[in-house]
């Protein structure tokens, strides 16, 4: 710190030919349209011009909130999205730390795996949600085969179809997908843990399994809540996958809806539902606020939680 | 009872042999566990893509054979889809995006960590809060700004966005790399008379494995994103590979050759580049050039 220059006498123009160029853009496709965004929800459509907007203070908030044709729609959403995100901090993640934990004992087998289980995590949402549609599809009926073979082809239901299952398989899906970035998370700070540390826990007695919960566990901290954070975020913000599966209606009846599909219905307009871009805002500042939420809890968290360097 | 008794008596080095062979096994089984699961369903895709529709349904798990095999589908998909103008397109936003954010963010991250200045750290903070808040969340912005500048259906718009969208990560993760650049060095250079931006040239190719790093994990995201292309450029002109894949797929579902051919062909490319850059991919996150 104390190497780098003082400011000097003459202007550092040379400062701002570095950081004009990003600041510009980021500024302005970023930050601007996000206020901009933020502010249109205290705005509606003036009924009379469409070009022109009206403040209306509060009142987008109140109707997504307490309208009675809206409101079951917007908490409904909002219901899935913690359901969407709950699976996936109970399933994805310490499948994750699972496969880390095995990875990071290296050999050239391992590393094999590592690169395997990665692929999912390449591929686009689009590929993953069209494969899985098909596999799960009673048309071709390749899933009932495969339960089949376990004697358990009685199970099998169209599962996409129903409205009880539909969110869980859509949610098991991202999982899959999504595994590979938690795995490699957990991964790299375990690997990063030096040797010492285990051996001498081994030393004085510890088992495998206390020394991951005691001595691994508590190190890795931080990752994991990196993690959470970036799944709690990723999910909010999640559309893609759903959209590619079910459509932007999220169906069946509205049972996969999730924050960014109801966005997108809203914004742009569905079927009979008028394109709404003032409410789409609103809906855009209720992610903004709930993943705004998360990011400083996060935060927070990170603070008071000791951070270790070997 | 008793035949409990006895078998536990009996069994008992048994068992034991059991629990430690599954000791030294059970991880690795567990890895060939999940490694089926992850790749069975683009096994299962690519297989099937090279048959005749009988086949398609009679013999899923098989590979195609003399007497199953067809390229029906990847027929279809070149008579009503145009993949190689999605492919172009990809192409070109992909690499776009990526050479200008790599440029404009080494320029940054120079400025703000090799520079003591007032505001320096609020900038960085600024760049830093760009990480946590995903970019969709100011799509009604963006649309409005892309609107007013008349952007949408081109290729631009998407390139603008993803530069934004790749930013943050790029800055934060090049800054950190740039601290480590011994300032002994930074400084003989300026005794020698070399410029601010003479300086800045040279110290380039020192951080070449974390450039390296950000270009392939800002890639990724970029060529597989729907929304943007989705919301900015759907025409048909400038759709990128995952919309065209996702609106023809949309279109076709029912001819599961086509729907096949258009998978493989979308899973293909992206996996040839992984398979050839997974080393270096591993390796940079593993180095910690993705650490925070």
């Amino acid at each position: 710190m104390n190497a780098t220059r003082k400011i000097r006498k003459p202007f550092p123009w040379h400062l701002v030919v570095f950081i004009a160029p990003a600041l510009i853009i980021y500024v302005i496709v970023m930050v601007i349209p996000l206020l901009d965004s933020l502010t249109l929800s205290f705005f509606t459509e003036d009924p009379n011009n469409a070009r022109n907007t009206i403040f209306v203070g509060i009142q987008n908030y109140k109707y997504l909130f307490t309208d009675k044709y809206y409101a079951p729609i917007f908490w409904g959403a909002f219901k899935n999205n913690i359901v969407f995100f709950l699976i996936h901090m109970l399933v994805q993640n310490p499948i994750g730390l699972l496969l880390a934990s095995v990875l990071c004992k290296g050999g050239k087998i391992r590393n094999f795996f590592r690169t395997v289980l990665f692929i999912p995590t390449i591929l686009s949402f689009v590929l993953v949600g069209f494969v899985w549609k098909l596999i799960l599809s009673p048309v071709w009926g390749v899933s009932k085969t495969i339960l089949n073979i376990f004697g358990l082809g009685g199970l099998f239901r169209p599962w996409l179809g129903l409205e009880e299952t539909a969110l869980i398989t859509c949610s098991l899906i991202s999982v899959w997908q999504y595994i590979g970035t938690p795995m490699i998370l957990f991964y790299t700070a375990l690997i990063a843990i030096p040797d010492e540390l285990m051996e001498a826990a081994y030393v004085d007695g510890a088992n495998a399994w206390q020394i991951f919960w005691r001595v691994k566990f508590p190190l890795i901290l931080p990752t994991v809540g990196l993690v959470a954070m970036m799944t709690f975020v990723g999910n909010f913000n999640a559309f893609d996958l759903i959209y590619t599966m079910q459509g932007a209606l999220a169906g069946p009846n509205l049972s996969t809806d999730i924050m960014g599909t109801l966005f997108y219905r809203t914004f742009f307009g569905q079927q009979q539902q008028m394109p709404n871009q003032t409410l789409g805002a609103t809906i855009a500042a209720m992610q903004f606020i709930i993943i705004l939420i998360g990011v400083v809890i996060y935060m927070i968290w990170q603070k008071r939680t000791t951070t270790y360097e070997y | 009872m008793t035949a409990t008794e006895l078998n536990k008596k009996k069994g008992a080095s048994v068992s034991y042999r059991f629990i430690s062979w599954l000791r030294s096994a059970g991880p690795i089984l567990f890895l060939i566990f999940w490694s089926i699961i992850a790749l069975f369903p683009i096994y299962i895709i690519l297989v099937n893509a090279f048959k005749n529709r009988n086949a398609i349904f009679k013999y899923p798990f098989n590979f195609p054979n003399a007497e199953t095999f067809s390229l029906i589908g990847f027929q279809t998909v070149n008579k009503r889809a145009n993949f190689a103008r999605y492919f172009t397109n990809s192409i070109v936003v992909t690499v776009a995006a990526l050479a200008i954010t790599l440029l404009i963010a080494t320029m940054a991250s120079f400025a703000l960590s090799r520079y003591k200045f007032k505001g320096a750290t609020i900038l960085s903070l600024i760049f830093s809060i760009g990480i946590m808040i995903p970019i969709r969340l100011a799509t009604v912005g963006i649309l409005r700004l892309m609107v007013s500048w008349s952007l949408t259906n081109t290729l631009l718009s998407l390139i603008i966005v993803y530069i934004a969208q790749s930013l943050p990560m790029a800055i934060f993760i090049l800054s950190s790399f740039m601290k480590q650049i011994p300032q002994e060095l930074i400084d003989a250079a300026r005794v020698d008379g070399a410029s601010e931006y003479r300086i800045y040239w040279m110290i380039l190719p020192l951080i070449r494995p974390a450039l390296g790093a950000i270009g392939i994990f800002s890639m990724i995201p970029i060529w597989n994103d729907l929304w943007w292309p989705l919301i900015l450029a759907p025409s048909a002109e400038t759709a990128t590979v995952t919309l065209g894949a996702q609106q023809f797929l949309g279109q076709y579902m029912t001819d599961w050759n086509a729907v096949l051919a258009s998978l493989t062909m979308s899973i293909i490319p992206i996996l040839i580049f992984y398979l050839l850059f997974s080393k270096q991919m591993i390796k940079s996150i593993t180095s910690g050039a993705i650490k925070s």
